[in-house]
């Protein structure tokens, strides 16, 4: 039998990778806007939440050191698919059109690779934004603890125009990169073609619209509110 | 009695795999209902012919649309716009005066032209070749019955084994990936005692093979379910999947 590198390496195996990686980072959105929704919690939630995660230490570089490795290798999966479409198709049709009926061809479907990469590129400038932003500092009421005022910097960087403009936008992509791959992460891990998989396209547009409504919603009322709304303001 | 229509055609023409290839575009007036798509470019060969031209290759050989011969892309779609129809069932009824029909070659790089819309298949023998067949016991045929089989099991295994392996998967997949081709031609075998054997070699040898045949990455369009002749489910790619990972850890 193959040996395991060389199965994660074939046609199977990528996809299968794709799928596998696809669905630990869609975990990792849920936890993400789990968190981000303690700033409607109270005054201090979300600063208790990033300082919990701050004291993690060690833990938190391994844990930023796996979700960096699912980053990359569904990329490098993604694009090596593309170039690979490239290769096997050197000289394209005059003339193509999808036959509808079965065929999940969609915008969703067709722009995964556009899609991805400005996703990485907001990755990369979304890190920079805020984990290496403006280090505002307070002081923890209860425990009276020294710890960074993300809180503030969150607040502040949504009233800008600009900034809220590319979330909004970027977030509203990731909907389309998001419906298609749910569905496709299901069916690259065996799922058959069915009833099921009907069900798994329905939670995907659920999924995605959920997920990212849950992610632009911040930005969005921070801006209109002008970060004095009753849900943020204690 | 049917009356004659007009098409305005815009074919491919290529004098070999290596050759640079172009459109030539030419009405036809005498289209009728009743012909079929093929048959409509019989017309229009014959009148090449009658001008000392080169007729345009095709392929084809049944007519009947059991063979998977034939295999042109239409208007950008593999086979044309019917569904579950093979482009030589495709019948002429289907357009109207004045359309214009745009004929291509399936493109692939594992596909290499060998004339005008003729590809070279055989990509999908050396598939095949590398497991697509089960070792029986030579001598007397066995009873039909002496090996049981649930109906909902050998119907499942006859849905994957219809693929005519005309191409159209590779031609419509907007990756030129062969996984349905190869996805059905494991998955007939899988579902039945007969090849359960060689499963595990025959999936991984199978895989290797459309990979080194120079086709695309599944990327789960489902394209390929969409203009299928046979109507396959892309099931057959789910079946071959878990398959190879079955086959990876046994």
């Amino acid at each position: 039998m193959p040996s395991y590198l060389k199965a994660i390496n074939s046609q199977v195996g990528r996809k299968f990778m794709t799928g596998i990686t696809g669905i630990g980072l869609m975990l990792f959105l849920i936890g993400h806007l789990g968190g981000n929704l303690t700033i409607f919690g109270s005054a201090e939630a979300f600063n208790i939440y990033t300082d919990k995660l701050m004291s993690l230490g060690p833990l938190l570089y391994v844990i930023e050191a796996g979700l960096a490795f699912f980053f990359l290798y569904h990329t490098i999966l993604g694009v090596s698919i593309w170039l690979n479409k490239r290769k096997a198709r050197p000289e394209g049709y005059n003339e193509y059109k999808t036959r509808g009926g079965a065929s999940h061809q969609s915008l969703a479907s067709r722009s995964m690779i556009y899609t991805g990469t400005i996703i990485l590129v907001f990755l990369v400038l979304h890190i920079i934004h805020f984990k290496f932003g403006a280090d505002y500092s307070t002081v923890l009421s209860e425990s009276g603890k020294e710890v960074r005022d993300l809180r503030r910097l969150v607040i502040e960087e949504f009233q800008k125009t600009w900034v809220v403009i590319g979330y909004v936008g970027v977030l509203g992509l990731a909907i389309l990169h998001l419906s298609h791959g749910f569905w496709s992460a299901f069916t690259s891990l065996g799922m058959k073609h069915g009833d099921t998989s009907k069900k798994i396209q329905t939670a995907a547009y659920a999924f995605a619209i959920v997920i990212m409504a849950g992610f632009i919603f911040i930005p969005l009322y921070i801006y209109f509110t002008g970060g004095e709304g009753s849900l943020i303001a204690y | 009695m049917s009356k004659n229509f007009t098409v305005h055609l815009k074919y491919w023409r290529q004098n070999g795999p290596t050759a640079k290839g172009y459109f030539e575009e030419r009405t036809l007036d005498t289209v009728n209902e009743h012909m079929s798509f093929l048959e409509m470019l019989d017309v229009l060969n014959e009148e090449l012919q009658l001008e000392g031209k080169d007729p345009v290759e095709f392929d084809y050989d049944c007519r009947e649309g059991i063979c998977g011969s034939c295999n042109l892309v239409i208007n950008g779609q593999a086979h044309g716009p019917k569904k579950g129809t093979a482009c030589c069932q495709l019948h002429m009824r289907n357009y109207k005066h004045g359309d214009k029909i745009t004929i291509e070659p399936p493109r692939a790089a594992a596909f290499p032209v060998i004339k005008d819309l003729v590809v070279d298949r055989s990509a999908f023998d050396r598939i095949i070749e590398a497991g697509g067949y089960v070792s029986v016991k030579t001598g007397s045929a066995q009873e039909a019955n002496a090996r049981p089989i649930e109906k909902e099991t050998s119907d499942i295994a006859f849905d994957y084994a219809t693929c005519i392996g005309c191409g159209a998967c590779v031609a419509a997949c907007p990756n030129a990936s062969a996984s349905l081709f190869t996805g059905a031609k494991i998955a007939h075998l899988s579902q039945l005692p007969q090849g359960q054997v060689e499963q595990s070699r025959r999936v991984v040898a199978m895989v290797d093979q459309m990979t080194e045949e120079g086709f695309g990455d599944c990327s789960n369009y489902g394209e390929c379910e969409a203009v299928c002749p046979k109507e396959i489910s892309i099931s057959a790619i789910a079946e071959m999947r878990k398959d190879y990972v079955k086959a990876v850890f046994s």
